[in-house]
């Protein structure tokens, strides 16, 4: 059977805090359960109290009248980063929701350190929400990335489900092309010309590419969504948030990193350039 | 593919321009060329050397088109501090000390050039630079003014020689000779020369150019003497030029001697950061008068004008930088490659074989006039004013630059002009961060737009001298007839020298028929008037915004709306209510709309404007451009758009899919919705549907009574906004004729 027609995200855990976002965060997280028909595990790093049990239970009620087991609560004492990954291991979690804290200004966002570190460390995919709200926000058009590597293919088939789950109307597959790749050194005229004439080389060359990866993706999945290919070129990871920024897009999918250094938090790559200025929603697949 | 005979042959028909172009520039290098040297305290026969190999080097392996090569204004004041400070006083060794100086200068170039560092000179401020010219022409003008007036051991630094000129001027009519009257008559007439020459209107007496007038002038004046006067020549031989025996021997051997001290490495410094943005700025400039809109291989002028140095330099000569003054002399005389630069110099080789006891016979002052005038060129209150147009803040930098370079030295002098650049960009944001944790990060997006084929280029945070590096490189990637739209409204904070680069870029492109629109400075605050000062997303305390002060795509707008005897208002609206009875902004809060351009008779109106979606205000910003048609009747409400990204909108409004009967083509590429199908069908004739087919694609909705129309959700260009106002006129022109009656259905 093909791989993308099997349910990839069955059970979301997300950590809950008692701060002024608990609503919104849990809302976010019920409706994600409703849309994609999964389990939901709320993890809380503190004490158990009475008091707390009861506002959890309170806000649950709006949506779940039978209680037929969907949510679990998990209490633990520790660490938040490392309860939240030894909990997503143990309750073989599939997705972990975060929400991010709005910037001085309103236009940026920003997710902590704690959260950086779940990103980092997540032994499954990862939905950052830049502003959990009560209300639902539609999410029309999803950005995801088409990069050369093997885990797009299912990053793609991830994107077609949350498409599908959220009836989004439009998914644009960006390709990221290095400037690294076109070798040319715009100088003059004559370098331009040169320049310009690889760079439509290579986007027709990673267009295939893409459309032979989206021919694996059954009908049923493309048939709602209109699709758009569009390749960048530029610095990866920032472009793609970038453009994502400009297009309006609610949703940003992109590949896990391959490996996070201690390097790479001083000369920022890839996921780094999003995580430092989260241009929209972004879901990190693993 | 290039046809090489066709270019052969093309360079070949070209030669006896490029000749008689070289043979105009080298009446002007020659004067030039003595008096620069001069002027630097170095032999005069140096700066001829200089433009020879430059002319000769460069040609040969330089990187651009239609520039010369030569001896440079900016470098008089390095050169001339060198040449008296190295031997601490000994001009003679100081100038062998100098010239081992500029050969280490231009291997330092040559070094430049392979790294690809031209890029380097775009880290520089335009009010700094200006500051920077300003201070070199003060300096020039304050020692040449004494040797103009024959008062040639003038001593001191700027500010001494300029307070002590009033003095010379008093001593010349007090107790002065005969001989110094004479030669100071010379350099004022010379002077005058200089200044009135652009009035002459004769063509052929304007062909030669002002400083060889001078020069042509005062040998005359000499043969006068020697043939029809009784009396002597009577200026004395220590105030005229003075040219070794024989020019094609006895060259100088550079002294290599304090190759690793301070001072010398200070001394090469200097030269080669003033040499390198000197011929930086000069080729940016030139390659704006191409006639053939050639782009100038940065890099490569660099490798050859090092190597030029470093030969000059060891035949006694000054180094080789890239000349504006020259370089458009040729440009305006028909120089078309870089042969002219090659005859320049072939020029000059005659002229100083065999007009040596000529040239012996030209009066320091003479020279000095000429530099005088270069020097107040350089100063002129002109720049100050068109500076002081931008804001009060590019006035202080441009000062602070000038003071700084007059009492210190360049370097130190440009880098304090760049520090009060980056301090007054923090003050006026407020912040340090902006420009702290942006500082690295790219913020620059370039992508082709795959619908429209347009390049669109966002900037995101703060775009100033200190990142202009990367828009450039985004910039000088896109092909030059392309239509470019530079987007803005993500930047917080624009300053002066990004924009005026990319005025530059706006008329590359224009030139080259393409289109350069820069989008999303509108609604930014700004510290001044002008069209071009520095912008940042929130508005400053001090100045509203006013109607003077349009940006570029304003004004552009303000001429389209004049072509179509249109009103334009730029000025920002908030009561924007009949909008909302557009479906596409149910569930959108409308900001403002601005740049309106209105039609009063038929109700036509474009306009920017600014909204958001999204219950929670920062969700989402958006701004685009639309036209609405208010119409003389009623038509059915409806929607036509090509993508289905908005359709859950008009569902949510009761709108339907709608197909019209006999036009399958239509259906399958518009996406028509509506409330009541017969209305559509009886309104979307064969006339209506052939149109849209045969048009271009545009967002399309009806409320009943007006249309909107919109090309893709962002500003449009000034460009698309010409189409959108032809598309929406012959729209509205079908649609009036139709015969559409709405109670006619209802009795049906």
């Amino acid at each position: 059977m093909n791989p993308c027609l099997s349910q990839k995200f069955k059970t979301v855990l997300i950590g809950v805090a008692f701060s002024p976002n608990l609503q919104n965060n849990i809302f976010e997280a019920m409706r994600l359960v409703d849309f994609f028909d999964c389990r939901l595990v709320l993890v809380h790093v503190g004490e158990k109290t009475k008091e707390k049990q009861e506002t959890i239970r309170h806000l649950l009620s709006g949506f779940e009248d039978d209680d037929d087991g969907k949510v679990k609560m998990i209490w633990k004492d520790g660490n938040p980063v490392e309860v939240i990954i030894k909990s997503a291991q143990s309750t073989n979690a599939d997705l972990i929701m975060l929400g991010a804290t709005p910037r001085e200004d309103i236009l940026k966002f920003y997710i902590g350190s704690i959260a950086r570190k779940i990103v980092r460390k997540a032994p499954c995919s990862v939905l950052l929400l830049i502003k959990p709200s009560e209300d639902l926000r539609p999410c029309r058009h999803i950005v995801v990335n088409g990069l050369n590597n093997n885990k797009t293919q299912e990053t793609l088939c991830a994107s077609f489900e949350f498409a599908q789950n959220l009836d989004s109307k439009q998914l644009t597959i960006v390709e990221e092309i290095s400037k690294k790749d076109v070798k040319v050194i715009v100088q003059d005229n004559k370098s331009l010309l040169k320049s310009t004439l690889i760079k439509e080389q290579l986007s027709q060359k990673q267009a295939l590419r893409v459309h032979d990866v989206l021919k694996e993706i059954p009908s049923q999945l493309k048939s709602a969504v209109k699709i758009k290919i569009q390749p960048i070129f530029g610095q990866r990871g920032y472009s793609i948030g970038h453009y994502a920024k400009i297009v309006g897009a609610d949703l940003l999918i992109m590949n896990a990193p391959e490996k996070s250094t201690f390097l790479d938090r001083i000369f920022p790559h890839d996921m780094e350039y999003i995580l430092s200025e989260l241009p929209t929603d972004v879901l990190i697949v693993r | 593919m290039i046809n090489f005979k066709n270019t052969s042959m093309n360079f070949l028909s070209n030669l006896p321009k490029n000749m008689f172009s070289g043979f105009v520039v080298s009446l002007i290098a020659l004067p030039l060329g003595l008096g620069l040297a001069l002027a630097s305290g170095a032999p005069p026969i140096s700066g001829i050397i200089a433009a020879i190999v430059g002319g000769i080097v460069v040609a040969i392996f330089g990187g651009s088109h239609v520039t010369i090569a030569g001896p440079g204004n900016g470098l008089v004041v390095v050169l001339l501090g060198a040449i008296s400070t190295l031997a601490s006083g000994d001009l003679y060794q100081g100038y062998l000390f100098t010239l081992a100086a500029i050969i280490c200068s231009g291997a330092l170039m040559l070094l430049i050039g392979f790294l690809r560092l031209g890029i380097l000179s775009d880290f520089f401020p335009s009010s700094a630079i200006q500051g920077m010219l300003a201070a070199i022409g003060i300096s020039i003008l304050a020692k040449q003014l004494h040797v103009m007036f024959a008062n040639t051991d003038a001593q001191g630094d700027t500010i001494e020689l300029l307070l002590t000129f009033p003095s010379v001027v008093v001593g010349l009519f007090s107790q002065a000779t005969a001989s110094t009257i004479a030669a100071a008559s010379i350099g004022l007439i010379s002077l005058l020369i200089m200044r009135f020459h652009g009035a002459i209107r004769n063509p052929y007496l304007k062909l030669i150019p002002a400083p060889m007038w001078i020069v042509v002038l005062v040998i005359g004046y000499s043969y006068y003497y020697e043939f029809f006067s009784s009396e002597t020549y009577p200026i004395a031989t220590a105030l005229l030029v003075q040219l070794p025996d024989s020019v094609l021997s006895g060259f100088p051997t550079p002294d290599f001697s304090l190759l690793f001290t301070p001072q010398f490495i200070g001394v090469v410094l200097a030269i080669t950061l003033i040499s390198s943005i000197e011929s930086l700025l000069s080729i940016k400039a030139i390659d704006q008068l191409d006639p053939e809109r050639r782009r100038s291989n940065v890099n490569r002028d660099l490798k050859a004008l090092g190597l030029a140095s470093i030969v000059s330099g060891l035949l006694g000569g000054l180094n080789v930088v890239t000349v504006i003054a020259r370089s458009s002399v040729n440009v305006n005389n028909g120089g078309s490659n870089r042969s002219a630069n090659f005859f320049h110099a072939f020029f000059l080789i005659l002229f100083v074989l065999l007009f040596q006891d000529q040239l012996r016979r030209i009066p320091l002052t003479a020279l000095a006039a000429i530099l005088v005038y270069t020097g107040y060129k350089l100063a002129s209150p002109s720049t100050l004013k068109s500076i002081a147009k931008i804001g009060n803040e590019q006035v202080f930098i441009f000062f602070v630059t000038i003071i700084a370079t007059i009492t210190t030295n360049l370097i130190t002098g440009i880098f304090i002009g760049i520090l009060s650049t980056l301090i007054i960009h923090i003050i006026l944001n407020k912040s340090v961060l902006l420009f702290l944790s942006n500082a690295i990060r790219p913020n620059v997006l370039m992508f082709k737009e795959q619908a429209q084929g347009n390049y669109f280029v966002s900037v995101k945070n703060f775009s100033s001298f200190m990142n202009y590096y990367k828009l450039k490189n985004n910039l000088d990637a896109i092909p030059i007839n392309g239509d470019v739209i530079v987007d803005f409204s993500l930047c917080e904070f624009v300053d002066f020298t990004v924009q005026e680069h990319l005025l530059g870029y706006q008329e590359i492109f224009t030139r080259n028929g393409g289109s350069f629109d820069i989008n999303g400075l509108d609604i930014h605050g700004t510290s001044s008037t002008h069209p071009l000062a520095v912008r940042r997303l929130l508005s400053f305390s001090n100045a509203k915004k006013t109607k003077t002060n349009l940006t570029k795509r304003q004004k552009d707008l303000q001429n389209v709306a004049h072509d179509f005897e249109w009103s334009y208002n730029p000025v920002k609206l908030y009561e924007v209510n009949p909008l909302y009875s557009f479906v596409f902004f149910k569930l959108k809060k409308i900001n403002f709309i601005h740049n309106q351009l209105i039609d009063e008779h038929t109700n036509f109106n474009v306009f920017d404007t600014e909204y958001t979606e999204g219950e929670f205000i920062s969700q989402k910003q958006l701004r685009a451009t639309f036209l609405s048609i208010k119409l003389k009747k009623t038509i059915p409400n409806f929607t036509l758009h090509k993508e289905d990204l908005l359709n859950f909108l008009y569902r949510f409004s009761g709108f339907k899919d709608i197909d019209i009967k006999d036009h399958p083509d239509f259906s399958k590429r518009f996406f028509l919705m509506a409330e009541n199908k017969a209305e559509i069908e009886a309104f979307f004739t064969d006339a209506l549907v052939l149109f849209f087919e045969s048009n271009p694609y545009y967002h399309i909705e009806s409320n009943g009574n007006a249309l909107l129309v919109m090309k893709t959700e962002r500003l449009a260009s000034v460009k698309e906004v010409k189409a959108l106002l032809d598309f929406g006129i012959r729209l509205h022109k079908i649609v009036s004729k139709l015969k559409y009656e709405p109670n006619l259905l209802k009795t049906l």
